[in-house]
């Protein structure tokens, strides 16, 4: 078990380490350069003194060796300065993972108690109305673009009806828990609903599949409530790989986030490494790129780590 | 009768369990250890043995589909290498035990039986053709089985569309892996005696791969037997059947049902076939049998006639 | 005995494997109904070239005396905030749309075929390789990679910088990149179908005969495969449009003047009080493809294995 361990573990780093330089090789294909910004915002610097600057700065040097020296630094904590908000790096990344973390958390509780819902009561009589009608609705949510659904949201909640306000997470001059509540609710439920449609289709196959089963058949013969049943048995066996689904969704969820956020003008971390992007941010950039990857893969191994557990079979090897 | 494919000391060993990305594996299972006999033109030779004795795994060698790990086969006298085997495919072809898995569920009869000759560049289409249609008769199926898919026919139809497309290339030797043991009895006669036509009529030989020594009493001409990637005894139908030599024979032949003889008591075999990944010292037999002495323990017996009978050859210290 | 009589020799024919999946396909309504709304998408966008010709509308013509218009007579749907015609738009946006989805999945799940079948068929180094690398994308988040090719420079890669800012650039960018994120989904399929596929026993018997890994994968592993690729690949042009729409909505796609049904909606957000009707157009189209297309997999799916449950 603790090999298992050891080696997801192993993994998981070699993948970050491929995927920094990757995205460090991506990131510098970007739009300018520093030294082109510097020069935009003072046309008059002479092209030697230009060249001399990406000198000093290390920018004529070939690929590999600025990646390694970015690595070195890296990994002493220092991240690099971001130009757009002038201030280290490392400063902006965990408010900003906070910030998503609220939008995140929330939203896939929500999802979650949501699918788990809808899947079992489809699950009940596959095949009959309710049935129909759930699982028109589950596609309808992988099918549609989450952008356009915020947007129709905004149109109809806040616009039309003025229930909830459109973006920001709080009102100026205002701020309390309420107010921030309020200015969640519909990025958390736009989010949510567009993930509650795969999660629910886990769900309903899941149970339908783990209905079958003949032990479900005994429990129901020994005469147990159909309430019983369901709940008891049913639920605790379709559990488990759906539960493994979900953790892996984890990181799709990421990308409903980097929309949600951005249209609500949430400042989370999809937004940051969406403005970073735009504004030819390099560095934070980079660094809000790869700090996602590893939430992903951590999150990723989390989920291997905790179905290894579950199932014998790997955790005997 | 002139040798048509011989086997030479062929040895093969599979490695297992993986040692990571740059360690060798760890443990070897050897499920065939210097094997060597030989098939004539028009023989058919049994080669029986329980599972794990290795015999689909000579089989696959005799086939093409396995390369041994040592050893060296004969084809008509010359050695078969990678060269030699282009023209040895067409000669050599096989049979498998399971008729469900060996056909292409979407591809039509004909083209299944034909397919040897596409892939060797045989024949024209319609030659190709005419051939399935050929073969088809003389296996003993209608004309309109041609056009149909495999999931149309039943396990014993299906096994004679897999010996017709054997048949294709006009092959010199058959591999037949059990050909009987999916099908039910009734049918297992019919196709027995179909392989009898096929080889009176196409003077063919067999190499014919069973567990049931029952089945192998009828079509066999000669019986190699296998203990564990070993050959322990090889010997005419005749003598291994009345006078096996090798302890293993004996207590096999004992196993085996037949009207109107008693079972003779104390000759059951003890235990079970250890792992073919840690064969025991000297003879691989000897935990198991009744006649083991210290000798047995400490040295691997050679394949030697048995006494008085010159053509019946055993691997045991205590050959009979 | 003529090839020719011996294939009439048989009295019934039998019934094509394809002939049963299409008797299937028929009775799955949903499945049915999409493959002619489909239809209709695909007139609809192919509509857009009588219309300019007939009606002398054009995709990219301003008119900032005409912004906001209502629906008239000349122009079926109003116009946007350009003073441009908003269904002409609409139309040749839906070529737009419709053309990466199926491009992009084409190349990706070519690419995704061959490799998932070398890797599938070949083992050893290859396939490490291969699982590495999908393992790999997969813990990537796809969104801001997406984002980060989209905004690589052209010109850094060596491109001419007219080259650089064509819409043929644009257009072709995003094909690549949706390509070279999306291929390892069908690759992983290919690769597990062609692991069982291998040690069939036809698939022996053929080896047994001579035939080399081509004529195995040809003859033996793609057939066996397609009608899984076949429903993967429909459901994948699903994904690629919503990337599509995504990445031209935020601005890394399909770059204005050229329509396309997300980038349409690039200025919705802002404009969505003076001119709501504008923001539903657009996405209502994206939602009802990528709605069928979904729908249209299913029911493949099950015309292909009625064993699977709905």
């Amino acid at each position: 078990m603790t090999r298992f361990v050891l080696r997801r573990i192993v993994q998981t780093l070699i993948v970050l380490l491929v995927m920094s330089f990757v995205i460090y090789s991506l990131i510098g294909l970007m739009p300018g350069d520093p030294i082109d910004i510097m020069i935009a915002s003072n046309p008059n610097i002479a092209p030697d003194v230009a060249a001399n600057l990406r000198k000093i700065y290390g920018l004529d040097q070939p690929l590999l060796l600025r990646y390694w020296h970015w690595l070195m630094s890296a990994l002493s904590g220092d991240l690099g300065y971001s130009r757009t908000h002038s201030q280290p790096v490392l400063h902006m990344l965990l408010p900003a993972l906070w910030q998503t973390c609220k939008l995140l958390v929330t939203s896939f509780i929500l999802s979650v108690l949501l699918s788990f819902g809808l899947g079992i009561l489809a699950a009940r009589k596959p095949g009959g109305i309710v049935d129909g009608l759930i699982s028109l609705a589950a596609f309808a949510g992988i099918s549609v673009p989450v952008f356009w659904l915020a947007l129709m949201m905004i149109l109809v909640f806040a616009v039309e009806l003025h229930w909830f306000p459109a973006s920001g997470i709080a009102t100026v001059g205002d701020g309390g828990l309420r107010d921030q509540v309020v200015h969640l609710v519909m990025p958390v439920t736009t989010l949510a609903l567009a993930t509650t449609g795969g999660f629910t289709r886990y769900v309903r196959a899941s149970m339908i599949e783990v209905l079958r089963l003949d032990l479900v058949r005994t429990a129901r013969a020994k005469g147990a409530g159909e309430m019983r049943v369901v709940m008891v048995h049913a639920f605790r066996n379709a559990l488990i790989p759906v539960v493994t689904i979900m953790a892996l969704s984890f990181g799709v969820l990421f990308n409903g986030a980097l929309l949600t956020e951005t249209m609500f003008a949430q400042p989370g971390m999809g937004k940051m490494i969406y403005d970073a992007i735009l504004g030819n941010d390099f560095n934070l950039a980079l660094s809000g790129l790869l700090f996602a990857t590893l939430v992903t893969l951590l999150s990723n191994l989390a989920a291997d780590l905790a179905y290894g557990w579950l199932d014998p079979r790997i955790s005997l090897q | 009768m002139s040798e048509l494919i011989a086997l030479d000391g062929i040895s093969v060993h599979f490695p297992i369990g993986r040692g990571g990305l740059f360690a060798a594996p760890k443990r070897t299972l050897r499920a065939a250890e210097n094997v060597s006999f030989a098939i004539a033109e028009g023989e058919t030779l049994a080669l029986v043995g329980e599972s794990g004795s290795g015999k689909s795994t000579l089989g696959n060698v005799v086939a093409g589909l396995q390369i041994p790990t040592a050893g060296s086969l004969r084809f008509r006298g010359r050695p078969l290498d990678a060269a030699a085997w282009k023209d040895a495919r067409r000669a050599i072809q096989i049979v498998f035990q399971d008729p469900f898995g060996a056909l292409d569920p979407r591809m039509p009869v004909s083209a299944i039986i034909a397919e040897p000759l596409k892939i060797q560049g045989i024949a024209t289409v319609a030659e190709r053709r005419e051939r399935a249609a050929e073969l088809v008769g003389q296996v003993g199926l209608p004309r309109d089985a041609l056009n149909r898919y495999p999931h149309e026919f039943s396990g014993g139809q299906r096994q004679r569309i897999a010996i017709a497309r054997a048949l294709a290339p006009s092959p010199q030797l058959i591999v037949a892996d059990e050909p009987l043991s999916a099908l039910d009895v009734s049918i297992q006669s019919q196709i027995l005696n179909l392989m009898k036509e096929i080889q009176e009529e196409h003077s063919l030989s067999y190499l014919f791969i069973s567990h049931d020594l029952a089945v192998v009493n009828h079509l066999v001409d000669r019986v190699a037997v296998l203990y564990l990637g070993r050959l322990v005894e090889i010997a005419a139908r005749a003598e291994v059947f009345d006078t096996p030599s090798h302890p293993y024979t004996q207590a096999l032949l004992h196993s085996v049902p037949r009207i109107g003889r008693k079972r003779p008591r104390g000759q059951t075999i003890k235990g079970e076939m250890p792992s073919p990944m840690a064969p025991p010292p000297g003879c691989v037999f000897h935990p198991r049998c009744p006649k083991a002495a210290d000798v047995c323990r400490s040295e691997i017996p050679a394949l030697l006639p048995a006494p008085g009978r010159p053509g019946q050859l055993a691997a045991c210290h205590f050959r009979e | 005995m003529t090839a020719a009589a011996i294939d009439q020799g048989g009295t019934d024919a039998a019934v094509s494997p394809w002939q049963l999946r299409w008797r299937r396909f028929r009775r799955h309504r949903a499945g049915m109904a999409s493959l002619i709304v489909l239809a209709l998408l695909v007139l609809f966008a192919l509509a857009a070239f009588p219309m300019q010709r007939f009606m002398g509308l054009d995709p990219n013509a301003t008119d900032l005396f005409s912004r906001f218009d209502p629906p008239s007579a000349s122009h079926w749907l109003g116009t946007d905030e350009a003073g441009r015609d908003t269904l002409i738009r609409l139309m040749v946006g839906g070529q737009i749309s419709l053309l990466v989805g199926l491009l992009a999945t084409g190349i990706g799940g070519i690419v995704g075929l061959i490799v998932g079948v070398c890797a599938g068929y070949f083992g050893g180094r290859l396939d490490a390789l291969l699982m590495r690398f999908t393992d790999g994308m997969i813990a990537l988040p796809l969104l801001p990679l997406l984002i980060v090719l989209g905004a690589i420079d052209l010109t850094k890669l060596g491109f001419s910088r007219e080259f650089a800012h064509s819409g043929a650039a644009g257009f072709w960018r995003i094909i690549v990149i949706i390509a070279i994120v999306d291929w390892t989904a069908i690759a992983r399929l290919v690769r597990a179908a062609t692991l069982s596929i291998k040690e069939r026993d036809y698939v022996r018997a053929a080896r047994a005969s001579g035939a080399g890994p081509v004529y195995v994968m040809a003859a033996h592993i793609l057939p066996n495969v397609a009608t899984p690729i076949i429903v993967a690949f429909t459901l994948t042009v699903g994904r690629v449009v919503l990337f599509e729409s995504v990445l031209s909505f935020l601005g890394f796609g399909i770059v204005p003047p050229t329509p396309s049904w997300g980038n349409m909606l690039n200025n919705a957000q802002e404009l969505i009080t003076t001119a709501p009707a504008l923001a539903v157009y657009p996405g209502l189209l994206i939602f009802v493809t990528v709605i069928a297309v979904n729908f249209l997999g299913d029911g493949l799916q099950h015309a292909f294995d009625p064993r699977s449950q709905k």
